[in-house]
């Protein structure tokens, strides 16, 4: 329940964790949550209430039912409904248009009323604040797209293969500082269809940390190797798990094992925590594992010069056997990539599923990408892209001292630049969420399973675009509302 | 005579103690230490043959100093084909430039046109100079933007359908939809020639896969029948657990057209649900491009879930589920690469919505489409040396060769085939496969596809360069 902070190490990651008497009101609510959801069931069953749940056709009664909606599903989540999956008609930059939703039944279905609302923006990925709609990167994107055509229709391996991908590949292996880079369509699927294809067949280990990404558990589960989770960000217990398996080899026959990976993000989405690189790095070296290295969030975000985690702990790229990252969140794109050394991106040309499979990316995504690495890299003759990263680093600074010194609970490490704030009981998250709303603010809430039951949280994602005025109206904002819902756990 | 027993037993046990009590005392305990030895026995701990020997750090340390792993990866050898791949300049429309060379494109899956078109390209443009390249988060977190909502209508009210749903991604569709409904102890009867991205949502999903001959539907009824008979052994089993057909509508390997009609009789039968992937037969079967559902007049509610990808006639990036809303909304929570993965840039987006309103204004596409695919079947049909695998009307067609032999020579004589025909000007691609991976290898095969803008000369030009080709190679 209450976690207790092993002792050790203090790195900037460490944070108080959930006071009791909060604790204690998550489980009570929960439980009253779960109590009502019982009642409504039981209402509804009787006929007192309606059941806006759909049922399968009238003709198909014989089939075996596919009975979807879960109990957390109808009495839990549908009264949260409302504050997910609002639509946006405005680029996501810092001030975005949300589309005002109204429901007639209980959140179970939603119109649109027709009314827009302004708000400052803490729930996109855009760190860098390339998600714009005007500028160079958009000309360019235009350009490609009068050139190219907006889709494909082919894959790398047949006619998918433009010059403009392999204009991509060789910036994004230029940007990290490693042999060859190649790049997908879409971010998931990185992970999904070429973690696979690095440890498929049986003999391989896979020790992936607790808080991975779903698209590493999906690619660690098709591959079809042998899962061992440590816990997150612990790194005696990953080499007390190394140093097991390989002492102890595979289950029941007690071979060695053929390739041991291990699999971290760079920033983890949820926690806000940055991965410790360094020591990583020294138990793959030490024990001779591989390094699986997913920079979903942390390349562009992250080190003096946007290189990534690498460059913030300062590490030789090559010391990272496989470099992954995603194009969605500081270069304003969509996609994924995978760099490293030329073997490794030659087995991957041949043989990923993507490359054999899937359609690749459209030429107008590639061009943005290729518009925005260069920015970053000061490679368009100007400093547009230093000046951004360092107002990402000053926000992000600025933006944690402040909740910090206010008194709330804020995970992850002070440079990270995605900022959960734990609030720990549930309608206290959503009645957050909503008055953040009426205030214009817009950021996402966490609740279980994505984060702990105890722990639940807001989360938002500060960007170089936002401004000085800006972050302070967001402040002001959380702090009165958290003094009248007494969420400033750390005074 | 039940007394009498009682009389009997009772004098053997007294027999008994009057021995036990004469016996000799070493006789008694050795007798005690025996009982003592098997009581201890019975609760010591049990000897296991795995009960691992504690090793001593100095072994433990040698160990993993000893231990080293397998190359990260195998070499590739250097000339895999994927080492050196065509490359394309500009567009793929009708006409492509590849390596330099402009070739008449029978190869990328553009079959309405669409790639190419200036009035999707102007919509697309509109929409990135308001909405940006990317939409920079999921659709829970502010990643749905009205485009997105917009399409999802349109794809719903052009299919005939309650919901509609859009992935970014055309391989993360399927991929998705099949484990967000079938679950461990589920059965999926599913089609030996179903492509790539259907075999990993399968695997994905950890259910029981039944493999049916490809497009037979006698097999899937014997195979129904069996599932029936063992459902009869154990009913209380089989009312909990879920049965789906999964076939496509065009299937990608082969270029056939599946016998709907009598899918739907199964369904009803023996109480299947049934998945189609239509991603090859969207927009191109049926006389509104309504899928193959249109083509053979089966109602649209018979059919549980159609998931298409938008790559294809769409000419766009990502794809979509189409159904009941009972069906569709659930993928909202459930679909991993729908919740997980951001979501579809808008001027993707846009382009699809724009393609699909030229598909509504222009429903004479389609017919067009099917006659330049009839043209093409029967001119290659007649080409010495190759025969042609699929429907006439079907917009994909494999050639193989009429005489294959062993597996590696077909595939490098077709190679050689389409690099001869590449450099005269006719655009085609062998269908590559991971041998490995794949549940049931096609035979090697040049796959053909029919864009609708190919007129009757483009036709004959490109099928006598073929079997020119085809005749100095064979």
């Amino acid at each position: 329940m209450v976690s207790i902070r092993k002792g050790g190490r203090k790195s900037s990651e460490d944070y108080e964790s959930t006071p009791f008497l909060a604790a204690w009101w998550t489980y009570l609510s929960l439980a009253i949550l779960v109590a009502f959801g019982y009642l409504r069931d039981f209402l509804r069953r009787i006929g007192l209430d309606k059941n806006h749940s759909a049922d399968g056709r009238k003709n198909m009664k014989e089939f075996v039912p596919v009975s979807f909606e879960s109990f957390v599903d109808r009495n839990i989540l549908k009264r949260v409904n409302h504050c997910v999956s609002r639509p946006i008609s405005s680029p996501p930059t810092v001030e975005v248009d949300v589309l005002e939703r109204t429901s007639d039944d209980g959140n179970w279905h939603f119109r649109l009323t027709g009314r827009k609302r302004r708000c400052i923006n803490l729930a996109s990925y855009n760190y860098l604040g390339f998600a714009e709609n005007e500028g160079p990167c958009v000309d360019a994107t235009a350009h490609a797209l009068q050139l190219y055509g907006a889709g494909v229709c082919s894959t790398r391996h047949e006619l998918g293969n433009y010059r403009i991908h392999e204009e991509l590949e060789r910036t994004t292996a230029r940007f990290l500082g490693v042999d060859d880079a190649i790049t997908f369509g879409m971010g998931f699927c990185t992970n999904s269809m070429n973690i696979p294809v690095l440890v498929g067949g049986k003999g391989c280990l896979i020790l992936s940390d607790e808080k991975n990404h779903a698209s590493i558990v999906l690619g660690a589960r098709l591959s079809g190797s042998v899962i061992k989770v440590f816990k997150h960000n612990d790194i005696d217990d990953l080499e007390e798990k190394l140093r097991e398996a390989i002492i102890n080899g595979r289950p029941k026959t007690r071979w060695a094992w053929r390739k041991i990976l291990i699999i971290v993000e760079g920033i983890y989405s949820m926690e806000g925590s940055i991965v410790k690189l360094l020591e990583v790095i020294r138990l793959k070296k030490k024990y001779g594992a591989y390094l699986y290295l997913d920079e979903a969030h942390s390349i562009g975000a992250l080190g003096e010069t946007g290189r990534g985690v690498t460059e913030h702990w300062g590490v030789d790229p090559r010391d990272v056997d496989i470099m992954m990252g995603t194009f969605t969140k500081s270069f304003g794109a969509a996609g994924g990539y995978i760099a490293g050394s030329k073997e490794l991106i030659n087995h991957l040309r041949a043989y990923s599923h993507s490359t054999l499979y899937a359609c690749s990316m459209s030429a107008p995504v590639a061009q943005q990408i290729i518009s925005s690495m260069k920015i970053i890299m000061g490679e368009d003759g100007t400093d547009k892209g230093k000046l951004r990263i360092a107002r990402l680093a000053t926000n992000t600074r600025y933006f944690r001292q402040r909740l910090r010194e206010m008194g709330f609970i804020v995970c992850g490490d002070e440079d990270s630049p995605v900022v959960p704030l734990l609030v720990c009981v549930p309608a206290k998250i959503l009645a957050l969420v909503e008055d953040l709303f009426e205030r214009n603010i817009a950021c996402a809430p966490a609740v279980f399973p994505a984060t702990p039951m105890t722990e639940g949280r807001i989360r938002m994602c500060i960007s170089a675009s936002h401004t000085r005025q800006m972050l302070d109206k967001v402040l002001d904002s959380i702090s009165e509302l958290g003094d009248r819902m007494q969420l400033k756990y750390s005074l | 005579m039940a007394v009498e027993d009682v009389i009997v037993e009772s004098w053997y046990m007294m027999q008994m103690i009057q021995a036990f009590l004469q016996a000799p005392v070493y006789h008694i305990v050795i007798e005690v230490l025996l009982i003592v030895w098997i009581i201890g026995l019975l609760f010591s701990k049990s000897y296991r043959i795995q009960e691992r020997v504690q090793l001593t750090e100095k072994e433990k340390e040698d160990l993993l100093a000893e231990w080293k792993p397998e190359p990260l990866v195998p070499d590739t050898p250097e000339d895999h084909p994927a080492l050196h791949p065509r490359v394309v300049s500009g567009k793929a429309g009708l006409k492509v430039v590849v390596d330099g060379k402009e070739c008449l494109n029978l190869a990328t899956l553009n079959f309405l046109g669409m790639l190419g078109n200036k009035r999707i390209e102007k919509a697309a443009n509109t929409a990135l100079y308001k909405y940006g390249v990317g939409s920079c988060g999921p659709r829970g977190f502010y990643g749905t933007v009205d485009v997105h909502l917009d399409l999802e209508d349109k794809l719903a009210k052009f299919t005939r359908t309650e919901e509609a749903i859009l992935y970014a991604y055309g391989f993360a569709t399927i991929a998705s939809a099949i484990p967000a409904y079938s679950k461990r102890g589920d059965i999926v009867f599913c089609d030996e020639g179903a492509c790539f991205a259907i075999q990993k949502g399968l695997l994905a999903s950890r259910s029981k896969v039944v493999y049916f001959k490809h497009n037979d539907m006698e097999d899937l009824e014997r195979l129904l029948k069996e599932q029936a008979k063992d459902d009869k052994k154990d009913p209380k089993k089989a009312a909990v657990t879920r049965r789906f057909v999964l076939v496509e509508g065009i299937y990608l390997n082969y270029g056939d057209i599946v016998p709907l009609p009598k899918l739907v009789e199964l369904k009803y039968k023996y109480k299947v649900r049934i998945f189609i992937e239509e991603s090859a037969s969207f927009g191109v079967l049926g006389d509104n491009g309504r899928g193959v559902t249109e083509h053979f007049g089966v109602p649209i509610e018979d059919i549980d879930l159609i998931s298409a990808n938008m790559e294809m006639s769409l000419a766009s990036i990502g794809g979509f589920c189409c159904g009941d809303s009972f069906v569709i909304d659930h993928q909202r929570l459930s679909g991993q690469g729908y919740c997980f993965s951001a979501s579809l840039p808008p001027m993707l987006s846009v382009a699809a919505s724009e393609a699909l309103l030229i598909m509504e204004e222009k429903p004479g596409i389609f017919e067009e489409l099917r006659t330049r695919c009839k043209w093409l079947h029967a001119k290659l049909s007649s080409i010495p040396g190759l025969k042609v695998c699929g429907e006439p009307i079907s917009p994909i067609m494999h050639l193989q060769l009429a005489a294959p032999s062993g597996h590696a020579e077909d595939t490098t004589k077709l190679e050689i085939i389409c690099n001869e025909c590449m450099n005269q000007g006719v655009a085609l691609t062998v269908a590559r496969f991971l041998e490995k991976e794949e549940h049931l290898v096609p035979p090697p095969s040049i796959r053909v596809a029919v864009n609708v803008e190919l007129t009757e000369d483009d036709i004959d030009h490109a099928t006598s360069i073929i079997a020119n080709v085809a005749k100095t190679v064979l």
